[in-house]
């Protein structure tokens, strides 16, 4: 009789799937995209995924250690938030701007709502938004992929110092003598130039110097592994590549010569990247299916919108924060209804057995005298 | 897990799928012997405790009326061994309180055959006396709930029921006595059906069955063949839990969802669990009461398991030990009585099985390391528990409201009085977050304040 017992609530067990894994799962899936990154883009652009994580975590430390937020850095979030937020930086960003952009994103982004899980806005894109009004120009630059000598030297503005304007990335370039070769991205060609890039280079993005981001096919396929094993939720980026290709094919329906084909928008900027790994962070999108599919949505037409009529070549990011901002709102008119509730019995489909024709004819003669045997369960207010 | 299921067949939406653990799925049913004290509590039930009709001292054999039901939700108990009544006093139940109860010393010489019943024609029985002869037995839902069978089976007078549904999922963990029990009853099950059908007057009866349990439907189809019955048939339906509530089991074979806040019956329907229809089965023609009843003693903390029949009263620490659970001081451990997503822990060892009681689980300290050592982060919003919850809840967004205490709006906004307590939500959740737990504290925090509202607004308004 020594043996101590103790009492708890059920349930007893559990799954293995903590927080710390699904974050470990997604930095996983996010490896080979950084590799291939770091393959385009050569040792400027592995600088940069390391400083803007480290300056992720330094952050995180600092603010769970000072007690100003919850959880750890063993939850691995902040490393998400860290690779995501260089992902979506220009690969030859000054790696001082990306140090602020990651301080910004954990601070101004997460730090300051409470830490995981309470964080309203996504934290990577609150760091490149904030970079975004303060770079502009830094920020706006592209470098070449597959340049000669990427994995042996650095991109004069990358080392730039602190508090200093980077080197003049265009005079570097016509140093290098490649002829063709600007720093536009293709959307910024596209809106500035006229010119739209072929949609299938910029998915496989292995053609030549274009100055891409990570490449969208790579993003899809790891996207697609996280969904299979349901550590994302499939409908968000379902929902924005389809509102966003919807809407890019209306507007090209309507007026080709002005609107560029919808491949080119889908597969272009950083559409993919925010919808398989941003718009879908769990915290800041709405937790109810019919309201991931309203959120992806939205987000899918104002990408397209802000791309088309803003004053940036680029639009997900604001997209995606839009939405965070509104996920609230969606979340409360997207509740789910409950089981029994429809007021409506109307048998499945496909059912095994039907229900006994009596009680049948008893549901439609209480049609005609309502609320009587049959009283029908109103959705309280 | 949804492509999974459209291949599987349909069944109800969401749920879960924790690893099966029926190791005890193949092992016949043994008998546990008789304790050195059976203690049978006079609360086995919901309702009134049953009241006792033997006094300190008195010889009684087993299967003998020893207490009698008070009021509609009560039944019987009958003693569950030949001996002598020891004592009638308070003694703990595994659910905490105190409960007066028979202490009966089992004779170590008796053979222990149910010596008190009259074997009689069930087949000649009218509906009423059917209902009265399953009220004597002593009989309540055996599969978790305790619900009094008879009070189950009497259909209310403005309702007709057509359908009698049967129980065969036992969605839970680690759990075999039903799935048992229609293997090696399945003649005493499919008589029990057709005694039920006719005391409800139902017109046919299907027995649903989880697909993992292969042997079962074979067993229970044959039992049908046997006894020639033409509307009772034994269906399999995709392994899925919580397929063993009522509303869930109803929407995988007939696809309806019962209206919310109404019963089965409003449906034409009664359902009832395996275990039970085979109790009703084997003994109403014997003309005996519940004395006895199949219990799967598993867990990983257990030598030995199997599904044993366990004399009622048989003391918790006799029942472990049998089945070879340690018991040393280092390997503290945590008894579950039921499933392991439902179960009730048990606060002490010599707390007694009851007529509710379907498992005993043993889980040892390494066991319960892996849940502990976890840490509980804020919600992530994964939505893996809208994703779980069978009743179409947001248990996310209910326990952001539980942890403000704002029950009301639980209860007013977010359908908190669906929740069954089936504890998916729980299980699923990667932030380690006790939903389900929230819950019940909610449920109870609005009940109590439901049922002190009446006096509130009389006193302001005088």
């Amino acid at each position: 009789m020594s043996t101590t017992i103790e009492i708890r609530s059920a349930p007893h067990i559990k799954t293995q799937r903590s927080v710390e894994q699904i974050m470990r799962n997604v930095v996983g899936s996010l490896l080979p995209v950084c590799a291939f990154f770091v393959y385009q883009y050569g040792v400027s652009a592995l600088a940069s995924l390391a400083v803007v994580t480290a300056a992720c975590l330094a952050t995180e430390r600092f603010f769970v250690k000072t007690g100003t937020q919850s959880g750890t850095l063993a939850d691995w979030s902040a490393v998400i938030t860290g690779i995501l937020l260089a992902l979506s930086l220009p690969p030859a960003f000054p790696l001082w701007m990306g140090a602020v952009a990651g301080i910004v994103a954990i601070a101004l982004g997460k730090a300051l709502f409470g830490g995981i899980g309470f964080n309203v806005f996504n934290p990577a894109l609150v760091g490149r938004a904030f970079v975004q009004a303060a770079f502009p120009v830094a920020i706006a630059t592209y470098t070449p992929s597959f340049l000669d000598g990427r994995f042996t030297s650095f991109v004069p503005s990358t080392l730039a110092w602190p508090l200093m304007m980077p080197a003049d990335t265009a005079a570097w370039l016509q140093s290098l003598h490649l002829d063709g070769v600007t720093g536009a991205t293709p959307l910024a060609k596209w809106k500035f130039e006229g010119v739209a890039a072929d949609p299938l280079q910029l998915l496989s993005s292995l053609s030549g110097h274009m100055a891409v981001g990570p490449s969208p096919l790579l993003i899809l396929v790891c996207g697609a592994y996280l969904a299979l094993r349901r550590y994302l939720d499939w409908r968000i980026p379902a929902a924005i590549l389809g509102s966003a290709g919807l809407t890019a094919f209306a507007l090209y329906a309507w007026n080709p010569a002005r609107f560029p084909d919808p491949f080119f928008m889908m597969f272009s900027g950083g559409l993919m990247l925010g919808a398989v790994y941003m718009a879908t962070d769990m915290a800041t999108s709405p937790v109810t299916p019919r309201g991931m599919w309203v959120y992806g949505g939205l987000i899918g037409v104002l990408t397209v919108l802000i791309r088309y009529y803003g004053g940036l070549p680029e639009g997900v990011m604001y997209a995606i924060l839009i939405g965070n901002a509104a996920s609230p709102l969606i979340e409360r008119f997207t509740q789910p209804r409950p089981f029994g509730k429809s007021g409506l019995l109307r048998p499945r489909r496909g059912a095994t057995y039907a229900l006994h024709p009596e009680y049948i004819s008893r549901e439609e003669a209480g049609a005609t005298t309502p609320k009587k045997r049959m009283p029908i369960n109103k959705p309280r207010k | 897990m949804k492509l999974l299921n459209f291949l599987r067949g349909e069944t109800f939406a969401r749920g879960i799928h924790p690893p099966e653990h029926k190791h005890t799925a193949a092992t016949p049913i043994r008998r546990l012997p008789w304790a050195d004290e059976l203690v049978v509590p006079l609360a086995q039930h919901i309702g009134k405790p049953a009241q006792a009709v033997v006094r300190v001292g008195q010889e009684v054999v087993r299967g003998q009326p020893i207490a009698k039901a008070d009021g509609w939700l009560s039944v019987p108990h009958h003693a569950p061994a030949t001996g002598v009544v020891k004592a009638i006093e308070l003694r703990p139940t595994a659910r905490g309180p105190w409960t007066p109860s028979i202490v009966i010393r089992p004779h170590a010489a008796a053979t222990q055959e149910d010596l008190w019943g009259v074997a009689r024609d069930a087949d000649a029985m009218t509906p009423d006396e059917i209902l009265q002869a399953v009220w004597d037995a002593g009989l309540v839902g055996l599969g978790g709930a305790a619900f009094p069978t008879h009070a189950k089976l009497k259909v209310p007078p403005q309702a007709k029921v057509h359908t009698l549904v049967i129980n065969g999922c036992e969605c839970e963990p680690y759990l075999t006595c039903d799935h048992r029990t229609m293997v090696e009853e399945a003649t005493a099950l499919v008589r029990g059906i057709a005694l039920s059908m006719r005391a409800t007057g139902a017109v046919r009866a299907i027995v649903g069955i989880e697909d993992n349990k292969p042997d079962a439907v074979l067993a229970v189809k044959a039992a049908i063949a046997q006894a020639g019955l033409e509307n009772v048939f034994a269906e399999a339906v995709p392994t899925k839990y919580p397929q063993g509530s009522e509303k869930m089991l109803i929407m995988s074979l007939f696809g309806v969802e019962i209206p919310s806040g109404q019963l089965p019956v409003s449906l034409g329907m009664v359902m009832n669990n395996v275990g039970t229809m085979a109790a009703i089965g084997k003994l109403l023609p014997a003309g005996q009461g519940l004395t006895e009843r199949v219990v799967t003693i598993a867990g990983p903390g257990v030598a030995r398991p199997g599904d044993y029949r366990v004399p009622l009263g048989t003391p918790i620490s006799f029942v472990l030990d049998w089945a070879g659970a340690p018991r040393d001081a280092t390997s503290a451990c945590q008894l579950v009585l039921g499933g392991p997503m439902m179960g009730q822990a048990v606060a002490a060892l010599d707390t007694p099985v009851t007529k509710g009681v379907s498992g005993v689980l043993v889980f040892r300290r390494e066991d319960m390391a892996e849940r502990d050592d976890r840490r509980t982060y804020p919600c992530i919003k994964c939505g893996q528990c809208v994703e779980s919850c069978p009743m179409g809840l947001n248990p996310s967004a209910l326990g952001m409201l539980a942890a403000k205490r704002e029950y009301d709006e639980m209860g007013a906004h977010y359908h908190l009085g669906e929740c069954f307590e089936c504890g998916c939500c729980t299980y699923v959740c990667p932030s380690n977050i006790p939903l389900v737990q929230q819950f019940r504290v909610a449920k109870q925090v609005l009940r109590e304040r439901a049922a002190s509202a009446p006096a509130a607004p009389a006193a302001t308004r005088s």
